[in-house]
């Protein structure tokens, strides 16, 4: 098995948990955890995936942005969670469905 | 070949803890380890540039993000239920994850490696729309971080209006 077989799989894995947590968890910022580590098995898999096409430097810049867009999604959720702590008092999904409007 | 196999055993194991941790902290430093596996495994795959911007930005900057964010909202346990029912969660992580691996596993034809230019000039020349989004995000991200960091001070929730009977 070459490496690239490996770290795909490894990737594959790291997509499975996240899908785990995101289906599994209710807590917001711990929900932001599960598409993190969805976000870490799209670079590696992107980078992977470059090497094994032959466009290295393409599979590169493209992880790069995914990590970009990847950290403003964390900053952007984790202050979304921040406003529903202090207006709902929790951090629960099934609290958002008091929301109206 | 082993170290590849040590370091995605590593990142899957610190994901599942991080999936279960109790706490938010704890599971933010989970999130680091797996940021840092995958980090270690991007140099070994010949992406230098790529494994010190996930360090430096997945383990260092979201790390201190999560921290920060965790400190305020506080670091709340739940012990409720989760919504969707266990069979159908591990069905469709092990239908996702099989599929996947299926794919991966299948005889693919090997490509030899293109002359393409070097990443500085594909990441700054070629792609120009995706550095555009980039600043569009980071203005996104400094608006979230400037949410995050301003007080407000908010009414209590309001009790949801009771219906009248007609």
């Amino acid at each position: 098995m070459s490496q690239t077989t490996i770290l795909l799989l490894g990737a594959v894995g790291l997509l499975g948990v996240g899908l785990y947590g995101l289906l599994r968890l209710r807590n917001l910022i711990q929900i932001i955890v599960a598409l993190q580590i969805l976000a870490k098995a799209a670079v590696l898999a992107l980078v992977v995936a470059g090497k094994a096409s032959g466009h290295v430097n393409l599979g590169q810049s493209l992880a790069v942005t995914v990590i970009v867009a990847d950290t403003v999604i964390a900053v952007v959720g984790l202050a979304l969670a921040v406003q529903v702590r202090r207006r709902l008092g929790t951090l629960d999904v099934r609290a958002l469905a008091t929301l109206r409007g | 070949m082993a170290l590849a196999v040590g370091l995605m055993i590593t990142a899957v194991f610190c994901g599942l803890q991080a999936m279960k941790a109790r706490r938010l902290l704890t599971a933010a430093l989970w999130l680091a380890a797996v940021s840092a596996s995958v980090a270690i495994a991007l140099y070994q795959l010949g992406a230098p540039d790529v494994a010190v911007v996930e360090l430096s930005v997945g383990a260092g900057l979201v790390t201190i993000l999560f921290v920060f964010a965790i400190t305020i909202a506080g670091d709340e346990a739940m012990d409720a239920p989760p919504i969707i029912p266990k069979w159908l969660r591990w069905l469709l992580v092990l239908g996702v994850v099989l599929a996947l691996a299926t794919a991966v596993l299948q005889p693919a034809t090997s490509h030899q490696p293109l002359a393409e230019a070097s990443f500085t000039a594909v990441f700054w020349q070629e792609r120009g729309l995706d550095i555009l989004i980039q600043i569009g995000l980071i203005f996104a991200g400094v608006l979230g971080v400037l949410n995050l960091l301003t007080e407000h001070d908010t009414p209590p929730p309001t009790p949801a209006p009771q219906d009248k009977p007609a």
